[in-house]
C-alpha cells in the first residue's frame, strides 16, 4: 500500500485515502477531430515498466486532484504536483532523469 | 503425564495444573504448556492423520512451522479448524479434536489410500479423474468431496470481537529473540520510536534454550536484563503473542496479535490486526530447522532435533525414552546433550558427515553417547509410533548395518533463515553454499517511496548462524535502522559472546544418498501435503522444470504451513533431478501472511451493520414504523411499498398506484442527488457536462438534462433548476450523486481549470417530498403559505417560500405523469413537513407510496431509468432522447463520440414499448427477443432484450420496454421471446409511452 503526499493540502497519507485516476497529461480531442486521434485519446494508454505520470485524487481528504510521478516497477514516488498543468514540472523531470539515466524522458 | 520429566521446563509453572480434552479424553498439563507440549507430556504421540494418505502423524516442530499437529479448537460459535497445537497455549477447559480421519484417529478408513500410493502419485488430480467423463460427476466428485479439505468449516457465526490498530513508528522490529532484543535496544536508545513484535508469549527465542555467555551473562540472565532495559524505555513498545505477518509497499507492515486465545473468557477483542507504517523495518525472524528425507521420517515420534530440545528444556517433556539423533551438523548434538543430561537415553547420534570432531561432538562423546559418522537412517520402523531405526552408510543405497530400538528420532538437516518478511515486498536472496541455504542479499532490499531499502535483517536471519556474529549483526542492524530513520546511535562497546564453535554442516537432500525408489517413496518432503521425494523426482521426469509449476503439480509447499519445512528440501531434490544448481532452480514466491491469520481480524469491526453503513433519509424512522418493505437503492434504503395488514406486496403496490392516479399520494424522494453549481462560469460549465443547453435556462425554471461520458454513453440524468444567474441545482439519480459530483470536480480541476465554478454536494441538506396526484394542488393550498396555482408555479418551474410554516422550495416536476410538486425542505424539517402533509392530506385519502409504484408509473409514461434502460453502451439517441442532445453547442462531453460511425447506425438497439399477445402475461425482465436464422456461432439470432416490465394497474394490462435492434423502424412487428422450458411469449412493438402521451395530466 503506497503513501502519497497531496500537493494541495500537504498531507502525506495512505493509499486508501486516495483514488487513482489513470495516466496523466492526456490531450482531449473534441468535436471535429480525427477518428484515430479521438480513439487514442479514449483508449490508448501507456503501460510502461518504469517511470509513469499518473493522476490521483485525494478522495477521502481535501478532494483535490493532483499528479504523481512514480516507478511502476519499484513503486518509488519521484514527486507529486498540481493537477493544473499539462506537463510535469521541469525540476521533477530533471530529478527523475538524474535517478534514471536510461529514462527516455517525458513525451 | 507420563512423559513429563522430573525437573526442567523454564516456561511451565508446575504449581498450576490445567485440564483440557483431546478427542474427548480428559488430560492434564501445566500453565505455560502449549497444546503440543501437553499432548506429548500425556504420551499422545499421534495427533492427527495426513491429508492425502491419512497416515498417522505426530508433532514435528515446536513453533509456527508445524505441519502435522493441526487440530480443531473450541466448540460451537468458538470452533476453529487447523489450529497449530505448537502455537496454542493450553488453558483450563480447552477442547481439541484431531482432523482428517473417519471414523476415528486410531482407526481410519481413508488410510486405505496409504496402501494404494501408486494411485496417488504427483499430479494425481490431473491424471486420475479424467475418464470416463460421466464418472466425475457421479463417482469421483462425491467421493473426493467426502474426504477433501483440511479440517472442517465452522458452522456457527463467530461470537468474538476483532479490531484494528493503526500505528506509525520509526523502527519496527519483528522477532523478540536475541537479535530482535539487541536491535530494538540500539534503535530505541538512539531515540527512535520503536515497536517490537514477538510471536510467542516469551522473549528470548532460541537463546532461551541454547547456552551462551553474552557480556559475561548466561543466556537466561542476558534475556531478563535486556528485557528489563527495554521495558524502561518510553519510546519502545513490546507486543508479545503478536506475529509480524507481512511486509508491504512503502514500509507498511501487518501484525497479528492474539489477545485472548489463551484465555477465551477475558473481555475484549480476541485478535487485533496491527497496521503499521515504519520508516525502517528490522526483521529478526531467525531460522527454522530442516527435516532430513529418509524413509519413515513422518512416523509419529520423528521430529526436528530443535523441537525435541525445546520440549525438554522449555516444557520439561521427554518426547521419548530412547531418542536417536540423526543430523548433518553440530547443532543437533545440543539436543543429544540436553536429552542425556535430562536423564533420557540417547542410543546413538547418526552423523551423515564423514567426521565430527568439534566441541559439541566431543562433549557428546564425553557424556558417553555413541556417535556414528558417515551414517544415516535407511528406514524408521513402526506405523503409529517409532519402534526402531535401521541404520546404513549415508553414501550407500540403504543396506542395513544395524537396527537400533528406540521410540523417538530427532533429526536435523541444517537451518534455513526465515526470509519470508524480507521477501514479501521484493527483497532478494543469495544462495549460501556452505550452509546450504538461501539468505537475504543486503544489497538488494525491498525499496520504499524514496527508492531506498526499508527492510534490514538482523541476527541469524541475515545468514550468520553462530551466536557471536549473529548478535553483532543485530546490533549493526539496529544502529543502521535508527540512523536511516534520522537518529544518532549511542556509542557503546561491541557485545562479547562466548559460545561453542560449530564445524561446517554437510548438505544432505536424500538419506541415504543412493536411496532406491522404494525408500524415496516413503521419504517425506512435505508432511502437510503428503509429498515425497519420489513425487518431486517424478514431476521432474515428466518435464516440470519450474519450481512454481512443480509446487502446483505436486502440491509441495501449499496449504497452511506454505512449505516452511519442505521448500528447501523440495527444491534441492528438484534441482538434483534436473541436474541443475539449486540457485538456478530458485524459490517459490513468499507471500504474506507468514502464518494464517483469522478472517475476523481482517474484518475487524467492519461486520454486521458496520460492514457497510446504510444511508437513511430524514424520514426513515417513520417509514420503518409504518410497515415499509425495504429495498436497497445504492447506499440507501428506501421503502419499496408500505404493506397493510392482509395485503400482499403486489396488492400494496397496486393500491398505491391507483391512489396516486386518482387522488393524491406522497413519496419520500430525499435520496435524490442534489449538487449545487455556482460561479460566473456555472452556465458555461453545465453546457459542457450536460448534452443539452443549460445556459438558456431562465432563473426559476427547470430542465431535464442528460450526462454522457466521452464515449457518448448515457450515465446519469436529472432535473436542473436555475436558482439565479450564476447558481444551478443539479438533481442526479439516487445512486449517482457522489459519482456525478466527482465527475464534475474532475473536469473542473483537471481539464477546464480556467472556469470560475464551485460545486457542492448538498444531497443530505434537504428532504425532498413529492406530493403527487390530481388532488396535489388542493393539498398544497391547504398547507398554505404560497401561491401554487399553475399561473404562479407552472410546470417545469419552482418557487421559494413557506409551506405550512416551513421553509420550502416546491419544484413542478413529475416522474409519474401526474400533477406533481417535489418539495425541498431543510433536512431537519423533513419529518415535520411529512407529518403536516399526511395530516392535511387525510381528507383527500393521502397515502405514502414506495419505489415500486414509482417505477410502474414512470414505465407507464415511458420514462427511462438509469441502470434499467441504460447499461453503459446506450446513447441518448437510442432512447428517443435525441431532442435533449444539443445540435447548437460547439462542445460538450460526448459530442465528439456521436460523430463516430457506429453510433449513427440505424440498426442500433433502440427503445421500444411492448404489448404482450396475452395482456395479462408479464414478460420476464431481461428476456431476449429472437429472429429467424442463426448468428455466427450457430445460436439463435438475438435482437434485443426487455429492460423494464410490469403489470400496469392503470391500464389493466402488462407493459414492457425493450432495447431492440433497429427498434424504431419495427412499430407493429410481433416479436418472439423464448423462455426457459420452451415457452414463447409474443409481443407487439409499440411506442414506449403507454399512458397520457400528450402529457395533459402533469401539465395542469
Amino acid at each position: 500500500m503506497l503513501t502519497l503526499k497531496c500537493p494541495c493540502c500537504g498531507v502525506t497519507a495512505e493509499e486508501t485515502e486516495f483514488a487513482p485516476g489513470g495516466e496523466a497529461h492526456l490531450t482531449r480531442f473534441g468535436p471535429g477531430t480525427d477518428d484515430q486521434a479521438f480513439a487514442d485519446y479514449l483508449f490508448a494508454r501507456k503501460n510502461p515498466r518504469g517511470v509513469h505520470f499518473e493522476r490521483w485524487r485525494h478522495a477521502f481528504g481535501c478532494g483535490k486532484w493532483f499528479h504523481a510521478a512514480r516507478c511502476t516497477a519499484t513503486l518509488e514516488v519521484f514527486g507529486t504536483y498540481t493537477a493544473q498543468t499539462s506537463t510535469p514540472p521541469e525540476e521533477l523531470v530533471a530529478k527523475i532523469k538524474a535517478k534514471r539515466p536510461d529514462w527516455e524522458g517525458f513525451a | 503425564m507420563r512423559n513429563r520429566l522430573p525437573s526442567g521446563g523454564s516456561l511451565i509453572d508446575r504449581s498450576t495444573p490445567v485440564s483440557f480434552t483431546f478427542n474427548g479424553k480428559e488430560m492434564k498439563g501445566h500453565k505455560g504448556d502449549t497444546l503440543a507440549s501437553a499432548l506429548l507430556a500425556n504420551g499422545q504421540t499421534m495427533v492427527g492423520r495426513s491429508f492425502k494418505y491419512h497416515r498417522p502423524r505426530g508433532v514435528m516442530a515446536s513453533g509456527a512451522e508445524e505441519p502435522n499437529a493441526l487440530v480443531n479448537l473450541g466448540e460451537g460459535a468458538r470452533f476453529e479448524p487447523n489450529q497449530r497445537a505448537t502455537t496454542t497455549e493450553v488453558f483450563d477447559g480447552l477442547t481439541a479434536t484431531s482432523q482428517n480421519h473417519w471414523p476415528s484417529l486410531e482407526f481410519d478408513i481413508g488410510a486405505l489410500n496409504n496402501k494404494l500410493p501408486r494411485f496417488f502419485p504427483a499430479g494425481f488430480y490431473y491424471k486420475t479423474f479424467m475418464k470416463p467423463r460421466w464418472a466425475w460427476k457421479h463417482l469421483f466428485e462425491p467421493v473426493i468431496r467426502q474426504s477433501a479439505g483440511l479440517g472442517r468449516a465452522p458452522e456457527e457465526q463467530d461470537v468474538d470481537r476483532y479490531e484494528y490498530f493503526y500505528v506509525y513508528v520509526d523502527v519496527l522490529v519483528v522477532g523478540g529473540g536475541m537479535a530482535g532484543l539487541a536491535a530494538a535496544r540500539e534503535a530505541a536508545s538512539a531515540g527512535a520510536k520503536t515497536l517490537l513484535l514477538e510471536q510467542t508469549e516469551h522473549l528470548g527465542g532460541r537463546l532461551s534454550v541454547d547456552d551462551a555467555l553474552i557480556d559475561g551473562k548466561p543466556s537466561g540472565e542476558w534475556i531478563s536484563q535486556t528485557t528489563a532495559d527495554l521495558g524502561a524505555m518510553e519510546n519502545l513498545t513490546i507486543r508479545t503473542r503478536t506475529m509480524g505477518s507481512g511486509v508491504f509497499d512503502h514500509g507498511y507492515a501487518m501484525g497479528y496479535e492474539r489477545l485472548t486465545d489463551h484465555a477465551p473468557d477475558t473481555r475484549g477483542p480476541r485478535h487485533r490486526l496491527w497496521r503499521i507504517r515504519a520508516k525502517r523495518i528490522i526483521t529478526a525472524t531467525g531460522a527454522i530447522e530442516r527435516p532430513l528425507a529418509f524413509a519413515g521420517n513422518d512416523i509419529p515420534g520423528v521430529m526436528l532435533a530443535s523441537a525435541a530440545r525445546d520440549y525438554a528444556s522449555l516444557y520439561g517433556v521427554g518426547v521419548g525414552k530412547r531418542t536417536v539423533v540423526v543430523a548433518n551438523n553440530d547443532d543437533a548434538y545440543r539436543t543429544a546433550i540436553t536429552l542425556k543430561e535430562a536423564g533420557l537415553e540417547v542410543p546413538a547420534i547418526l552423523d551423515a558427515r564423514p567426521t565430527a570432531d568439534g566441541p559439541l561432538p566431543v562433549q557428546a562423546r564425553n557424556l558417553g553417547i555413541r556417535v556414528e559418522t558417515g551414517t544415516g537412517i535407511a528406514k524408521v520402523k513402526g506405523y503409529k509410533s517409532v519402534v526402531a531405526v535401521a541404520i546404513c552408510d549415508q553414501s550407500g543405497d540403504g543396506a542395513i548395518l544395524e537396527t537400533i530400538p528406540c521410540d523417538a528420532v530427532a533429526m536435523s538437516g541444517g537451518w534455513s533463515p526465515v526470509v519470508h518478511l524480507w521477501s514479501h515486498c521484493g527483497g532478494k536472496l543469495n544462495w549460501d553454499a556452505e550452509n546450504a541455504m538461501f539468505a537475504p542479499d543486503p544489497n538488494r532490499p525491498p525499496t520504499g517511496a524514496d527508492g531506498q531499502g526499508f527492510v534490514i535483517t538482523a541476527g541469524t536471519e541475515s545468514g550468520d548462524l553462530a551466536t557471536a556474529p549473529a548478535l553483532q549483526n543485530a546490533v549493526d542492524a539496529g544502529r543502521q535502522a535508527s540512523r536511516e530513520a534520522g537518529f544518532t546511535p549511542v556509542e557503546r562497546d561491541a557485545p562479547l559472546v562466548i559460545a561453542n564453535d560449530e564445524a561446517p554442516m554437510l548438505p544432505v537432500w536424500s538419506m541415504p544418498e543412493q536411496a532406491p525408489n522404494k525408500l524415496r517413496a516413503k521419504s517425506w518432503l512435505d508432511f502437510q501435503n503428503d509429498v515425497k521425494v519420489s513425487d518431486v523426482a517424478l514431476a521432474a521426469q515428466e518435464g516440470y522444470v519450474s519450481v512454481e509449476h512443480t509446487k502446483r503439480y505436486t502440491t509441495l509447499g501449499m496449504a497452511t504451513d506454505q512449505g516452511k519445512l519442505s521448500n528447501i528440501n523440495g527444491l534441492a531434490v528438484l534441482a538434483d533431478s534436473l541436474n541443475a544448481p539449486i540457485p538456478q532452480v530458485g524459490t517459490t514466491t513468499f507471500r504474506p501472511p507468514y502464518t494464517p491469520i483469522s478472517l475476523g481480524s481482517i474484518a475487524g469491526e467492519a461486520r454486521g451493520t458496520l460492514f457497510k453503513p446504510t444511508r437513511k433519509s430524514p424520514i426513515d424512522a417513520w417509514h420503518d414504523k409504518n410497515h415499509a418493505v425495504w429495498e436497497p437503492v445504492a447506499d440507501w434504503r428506501r421503502p419499496y411499498t408500505y404493506r397493510r395488514d392482509g395485503e400482499t406486496t403486489q396488492q400494496a403496490v397496486t393500491r398505491e398506484i391507483n391512489n396516486t392516479r386518482t387522488g393524491v399520494s406522497v413519496l419520500d424522494a430525499s435520496t435524490l442527488g442534489k449538487i449545487l453549481v455556482k460561479g460566473p462560469d456555472a452556465a458555461k460549465f453545465l453546457d459542457l457536462v450536460y448534452t443539452n443547453m443549460m445556459s438558456t435556462l431562465k432563473p426559476g425554471k427547470c430542465r431535464y438534462g442528460l450526462m454522457c461520458t466521452e464515449n457518448g454513453f448515457l450515465f446519469d440524468d436529472g432535473v436542473v433548476a436555475r436558482l439565479s444567474e450564476d447558481e444551478f441545482l443539479c438533481h442526479t439519480t439516487s445512486g449517482g450523486s457522489d459519482r456525478v459530483h466527482g465527475w464534475m470536480e474532475e473536469w473542473l480541476q483537471t481539464e477546464w481549470w480556467d472556469l470560475k465554478v464551485y460545486t457542492a454536494n448538498v444531497t443530505e441538506q434537504y428532504a425532498q417530498i413529492a406530493i403527487v396526484g390530481p388532488d396535489a394542488r388542493k393539498l398544497l393550498e391547504k398547507l398554505g403559505g404560497m401561491d401554487v396555482s399553475s399561473g404562479a408555479l407552472p410546470f417545469m418551474s419552482f418557487v421559494e417560500g413557506e409551506l405550512a410554516g416551513i421553509k420550502a422550495r416546491p419544484f413542478r416536476i413529475s416522474f409519474s405523469g401526474e400533477l406533481s410538486y417535489e418539495i425541498a425542505v431543510p433536512a431537519a424539517q423533513g419529518q415535520a413537513f411529512w407529518d403536516k402533509v399526511l395530516q392535511a392530506g387525510e381528507e383527500f385519502g393521502i397515502m405514502p407510496y414506495g419505489t415500486e409504484a414509482l417505477h410502474v408509473m414512470r414505465a407507464e409514461k415511458g420514462f427511462i431509468m438509469i441502470g434499467d434502460e441504460t447499461d453503459g453502451t446506450v446513447i441518448p439517441q437510442d432512447l428517443n432522447l435525441g431532442w435533449a442532445v444539443s445540435k447548437k453547442k460547439e462542445d460538450f462531453i460526448g459530442k465528439r463520440a456521436f460523430e463516430r460511425d457506429f453510433l449513427q447506425r440505424a440498426d442500433r438497439k433502440q427503445l421500444v414499448g411492448l404489448l404482450t399477445e396475452n395482456p395479462q402475461e408479464v414478460l420476464p425482465d431481461g428476456a431476449h427477443a429472437v429472429e429467424d436464422g442463426k448468428n455466427r456461432y450457430g445460436q439463435a439470432n438475438m435482437i434485443g432484450h426487455v429492460t423494464s416490465t410490469y403489470f400496469s394497474p392503470t391500464l389493466g394490462h402488462s407493459i414492457a420496454m425493450a432495447l431492440i435492434k433497429g427498434g424504431s423502424g419495427r412499430m407493429g412487428e410481433v416479436l418472439e421471446f423464448p423462455l426457459a422450458g420452451g415457452k414463447v411469449i409474443k409481443a407487439t412493438v409499440v411506442d414506449p409511452v403507454f399512458y397520457d402521451k400528450e402529457g395533459a395530466r402533469q401539465n395542469v
